[in-house]
């Protein structure tokens, strides 16, 4: 029997929130910031809309809006994941002279080629290299 | 419905549960990062099955190609760039721009798709645009603000004006009449009066709340975003939009909850606000007389012979920009066999779980961090309560009842043998009453910055005990 596009939608919605609430609500609280950027990551998803919407963009307002819309999206979406995963690299379970130092140093003539991803690695190793 | 639709649905339900799978790990820092991964993989599988749907549809002209590729890389590269450079002292900020974007990118594909539609639009797609463009509006300029109030562009102070209410009222008025015009009787012109109204609601909204409220109002423009891109999913009939869009609008929600709940405050008087006056704190004059002062030297003997140090993290130490000193402290204590660990209230820092982050940027590992519960019942046990730069959390006034934080949770510091508060000045938290826990006999306060008086705290243990 097919049902009525609106209807599927909303059941869709009602359960994802749902599935959400569950799986969000055992998160511990030492968490909730890469939780919320990670979030804030998925609903990047709004790239696809975005994409969509250039597709039937015909006019110039309406490329002006394409554009717009896929420029926010992307931004959204690729610095959404990037900052959750630099967020998350920090988070360690023992200090980080014993965990990250052999790792830290093998990789760092490689980072110090790349200037993004060594000012990264940078946040990580500043404070090992404190006195202790 | 043809062989090619059948598979994208099905890649966009792959997507989807990696979205519910990457969020479920991160249950535990340990797998939080595989979650993450998880998630990105989930999403490149949803943008680049919407790609083949782009290139079989075959309708796109080149200039939409060409704006959606240019948007796509100049948005890329700006979020990138900021993502690798954002300091995490600022990343209530950043999150807070991604709010916007996202609401704000939502709202440009409900309206665009509403405009296409001419004056054939259906009451169901007016229903769902209207939704789409209203919260996503009221996200996008409300974010904004939120990020130039944290930034310090915008005042952090309440700002409200008399009759601001009225205007809030005319603006909801407006955005909802016009709204219900316009099932009646599409058209473009008069959402774009809607949106408007939205854009300026988000603003006059987010104005009068206080620096203080911020890990609550961010949570909320979360949830707004989150539900202003699943309503975008309803316009365009995309479920993976939808699915994505109602789980951040859980996330957020949940956390909105969370933060008003350990604020002691209701969701509905946050954002009626001109209350949390945050980064103002006024130096009013103590309760003379029965507050113990103390010296670093002292305070460095205090900490070297105790066994168990709780350290109570609060906004002062990240508005002080401390947690290397405080990391800094810990490990000199450590290296001495003290046990030490870090008691974070959950509206410690200026979004939620702020001050974790800060405190991992600072190489403190994990496990040191406890949560309130977790915690709580420690202190009796622990020699020093270190305090710095945290205040209501810490007052004991809030266990009896007539009180402006009568009934908000609080982490049992007095209970421990001594404790030692390192604050500015007597000035008030932004409940704007006196600190109990400062005139306890136990307690000594040390008046400085927190960076310098950690820095002098870890060096005077080196050299006295070292």
């Amino acid at each position: 029997m097919p049902y009525p596009a609106l209807l599927v939608d909303i059941t869709i919605f009602v359960l994802s929130l749902w599935v959400g609430f569950e799986v969000i609500s055992k998160v511990p609280a030492t968490l909730h910031t890469p939780l919320m950027s990670a979030a804030n990551s998925i609903h990047g998803i709004v790239l696809a809309g975005a994409m969509l919407i250039a597709v039937t963009a015909n006019n110039a307002i309406g490329y002006v809006i394409a554009f717009l819309a896929a420029a926010l999206a992307a931004a959204n979406v690729v610095g959404g994941y990037a900052v959750t995963g630099r967020m998350l690299k920090m988070f360690r379970k023992r200090p980080a002279v014993a965990a990250a130092g052999e790792p830290a140093a093998v990789s760092a003539p490689a980072n110090a080629a790349r200037p993004g991803s060594s000012a990264v690695a940078a946040n990580g190793s500043s404070s090992k290299g404190r006195p202790a | 419905m043809s062989t090619f639709d059948w598979i994208i649905q099905l890649i966009y339900v792959l997507a989807a549960s990696c979205f519910v799978l990457g969020l479920h790990l991160m249950n535990t820092p340990a797998t939080a990062r595989r979650g993450n991964q998880v998630s990105t993989a989930g999403m490149a599988t949803a943008i680049a099955a919407t790609l083949a749907i782009v290139i079989h549809g075959n309708q796109i002209t080149a200039t939409g190609w060409v704006v959606m590729l240019a948007g796509a890389l100049v948005g890329g590269a700006a979020g990138l760039y900021s993502a690798r450079r954002i300091q995490m002292t600022a990343m209530p900020q950043l999150v807070s721009m991604f709010n916007a974007v996202g609401g704000g990118a939502a709202a440009l594909v409900g309206l665009h798709d509403y405009m296409r539609a001419g004056t054939s639009v259906s009451a169901t797609m007016s229903v769902t645009t209207l939704l789409d463009v209203i919260i996503g509006g009221v996200t996008f300029s409300g974010s904004l603000i939120a990020a130039g109030k944290l930034q310090g562009v915008i005042t952090s102070a309440p700002v409200t004006f008399p009759g601001a209410r009225l205007v809030n009222s005319v603006l909801a008025v407006i955005a909802v009449g016009f709204g219900a015009y316009l099932i009646a009787s599409p058209g473009a012109a008069l959402l774009a009066v809607v949106i408007v109204a939205s854009l300026i609601f988000g603003v006059s909204m987010v104005m009068p709340i206080g620096g203080a409220d911020m890990p609550v109002v961010i949570s909320l423009l979360n949830a707004f975003t989150g539900t202003a891109v699943a309503m975008a999913g309803f316009v365009i009939g995309n479920w993976a939009m939808i699915i994505a869009g109602a789980l951040v609008g859980a996330s957020g929600g949940i956390l909105t909850k969370l933060m008003a709940d350990a604020m002691n405050r209701s969701i509905p008087n946050i954002i009626v606000g001109g209350f949390g006056t945050g980064d103002a704190v006024a130096a009013v004059a103590g309760p003379g007389g029965s507050v113990h002062s103390i010296a670093a030297d002292d305070a460095a003997i205090q900490l070297a012979y105790a066994a168990k140090v709780i350290i109570v993290p609060g906004y002062g130490l990240a508005a002080a920009q401390a947690q290397h000193e405080v990391a800094t402290l810990a490990e000199v204590l450590e290296s001495r066999g003290v046990e030490v660990s870090y008691a974070i209230h959950p509206v410690a820092g200026r979004m939620p779980g702020h001050m974790n982050v800060l405190l991992a940027e600072a190489n403190v590992p994990y496990p040191q961090l406890k949560e309130m519960d977790e915690i709580n019942p420690e202190f009796a046990r622990a020699d020093v309560a270190l305090v710095i730069g945290a205040n209501d959390v810490t007052n004991p006034a809030a266990r009896r009842p007539g009180t402006a934080i009568s009934g908000m949770p609080i982490l049992n510091v007095d209970q421990a043998k001594s404790i030692i508060v390192i604050k500015r000045s007597m000035g008030h938290g932004y409940a704007g009453i006196d600190n109990e826990l400062y005139v306890n006999p136990k307690t000594s306060m040390y008046f400085a910055d927190a960076k310098k008086a950690l820095a002098e705290m870890a060096s005077a243990v080196k050299t006295l005990v070292g």
